[in-house]
């Protein structure tokens, strides 16, 4: 396919979107899997849901 | 009777950055310094420096200004007297219509009277001195009153001062490119003064509504 | 309460977590189909009379510039459910979308810059509009350096939020004041800081400018890119309630050490 005399640009502006996006999206699932991981052991440790379930009854947090 | 914790608090913040001199003589000092410096940069060029004035003399004087508006809240905060006056009835909005107002005074007006002054180094138009001065002392009022969300909105952030340039500037874009346009149509043929004039008037105006309403709030929050 | 609105049933941030579960692997792959279809259809389209090839950008540099805009009205309007009716999930929101938001801006000013270079001879003008989403840059690094210098995050929310609806009441002005304002039927004409940069073709009250071969792709690749934004925002909004979830534990389990720790010595 032939861009013309521009390609370059075009070219490099697509690839700027894709890296930048890519990016995003692959701190994101990153971040995702990292909090489930912290999540999952500190449950796993016998901190199981009962902050949630205490907080729930005092009703602290406004 | 409503008013008068305002003035009182008014006199009081005037009579503090009067006696104490240093704040109102450090923005003064650093106009100064950055519109010598700035030739020094961009050459010697009468005709240069004389065509890019109005702008040179406009974005010093918002730095300066900014210089001082970190304090606007923060010595009354360390000393626990802003809490005291949160107690003690007097709504925040007033507190921060007082403050913003008493930096107006003390900062803003000093400045745009400095300006025509500091024009002479840029080789400013003689004729531009009195629009010059008339726009900074209506434009200025917006950049207390802008300025005193951002003061409020970083009295217990780390890194306060830079931050505050960085979440304030951006406000003062309107305020700049009117308070410049009216110069320039006031010294260009062709061109009106009016217009952008009365739309920086109006920008004073809205922000004299908004400052301490959204200052008050931020300060409300961190006072809980 | 079975007639309960559906803000207020995502109110509750375990149904939220279970149900933007079951949709957000649809909602990208929707997302990545309209994306690869609209830019499909935009390649395939005759090159613009005018710009030739470059109007190839165009279907990546609108869909930026429009959602560097619809990412800081979902600021200022999760901003607005925090500060006023205290919506639980509405700072997880506000916080999530800064980023993603400021991601298209800089795509926006990138993808124009370089669309700029052929189309004006240099990377950077001071076209107008270009500016004005500059300043829209500012705003979104405002947001993310006050809310990272604020150590307490409930705290940090709020004023983050106050600073949102700030910067949305200023933004109709800073954007009036460089790209200028026509109101014919008022006689209103207010001129422009200075422009370059093509009027607005999509959105006009006579009906769009652009080609149709071009309009289609476009409007595609914006449904696509806006259903991505959401992706990426619903998933920003997963990790930030877990974040929340971990300190939380965290925060009782110190709590459950200490009260063992003090307990111990009166036995």
């Amino acid at each position: 396919m032939d861009l013309g005399p521009h390609a370059d640009f075009i070219l490099a502006s697509y690839a700027v979107y894709a890296v930048v996006l890519a990016a995003l999206a692959a701190w994101l699932v990153y971040d995702g899997v990292h909090q489930q991981r912290l999540l999952d052991d500190l449950e796993a440790r016998g901190a199981t849901r009962r902050s949630r379930a205490g907080r729930a009854e005092k009703n602290t947090k406004p | 009777m409503a008013m008068s914790p305002f003035f009182t608090l008014l006199r009081r913040d005037i009579t503090l950055a009067l006696r104490e001199g240093g704040a109102i003589g450090t923005a003064l000092g650093f106009y100064l310094i950055v519109i010598a410096m700035l030739p020094l940069g961009l050459g010697p060029d009468l005709n240069l420096l004389s065509r890019i004035a109005p702008g040179l003399l406009w974005i010093a004087l918002l730095l300066s200004a900014l210089l001082s508006l970190g304090r606007m809240f923060e010595t009354d905060h360390e000393d626990g007297s802003l809490e005291l006056l949160a107690i003690g009835g007097t709504p925040l909005e007033l507190v921060a219509a007082a403050k913003a107002l008493a930096h107006w005074l003390t900062t803003g007006i000093p400045l745009a009277l400095l300006a025509p002054l500091l024009g002479i180094l840029l080789n400013l138009d003689l004729s531009a001195y009195g629009v010059l001065v008339l726009t900074m002392l209506v434009g200025t009022p917006a950049i207390s009153f802008l300025g005193a969300i951002g003061a409020a909105l970083t009295l217990r952030a780390r890194r306060g001062g830079l931050l505050l340039a960085l979440l304030i500037l951006p406000l003062y874009v309107p305020t700049l490119i009117y308070g410049i346009q009216a110069i320039s149509g006031a010294l260009l043929a062709g061109q009106s003064f009016w217009p952008s004039f009365l739309i920086l008037a109006a920008l004073s105006l809205g922000s004299l509504v908004l400052g301490p309403l959204a200052a008050a709030a931020a300060l409300r929050i961190q006072l809980q | 309460m079975t007639n309960q609105s559906i803000t207020q049933k995502l109110a509750n941030p375990t149904r939220f977590m279970s149900l933007s579960g079951a949709i957000l692997p649809w909602l990208a792959g929707l997302a990545v189909a309209v994306i690869v279809f609209g830019l499909y259809r935009g390649w395939t389209a005759p090159p613009d009379y005018q710009q030739g090839e470059t109007i190839r950008i165009m279907y990546i540099h609108v869909p930026a510039a429009w959602l560097a805009m619809l990412g800081y009205a979902l600021v200022a309007i999760s901003s607005f459910g925090l500060l006023v009716f205290r919506h639980p999930l509405a700072d997880v929101s506000a916080k999530a979308a800064a980023p993603i938001g400021a991601a298209f801006t800089l795509l926006a000013l990138v993808t124009g810059s370089l669309w700029g270079k052929p189309m004006w001879g240099t990377y950077w003008v001071w076209d107008a509009r270009l500016t004005s989403v500059l300043m829209l840059f500012f705003l979104y690094l405002g947001l993310m350096a006050l809310r990272s210098s604020i150590e307490e995050e409930t705290l940090a929310a709020k004023l983050t939020a106050v600073l949102a609806l700030v910067g949305v009441i200023i933004l109709p002005f800073i954007k009036i004041s460089v790209e200028g304002l026509s109101v014919p039927w008022l006689g209103l004409e207010i001129p422009a800081w200075n422009t370059l940069h093509q009027p607005s073709s999509v959105f006009r009250s006579d009906g769009p400018k652009i080609h149709a071969s071009q309009l289609y792709p476009l409007l595609y690749c914006a449904l696509g890119f806006t259903l991505l934004f959401f992706a990426l925002h619903m998933k920003g909004m997963r990790n930030e309630i877990l974040r929340r979830r971990v300190k939380a534990l965290r925060i009782a389990e110190v709590d459950r050490a200490r009260a063992a720790e003090a307990a111990a010595p009166a036995e």
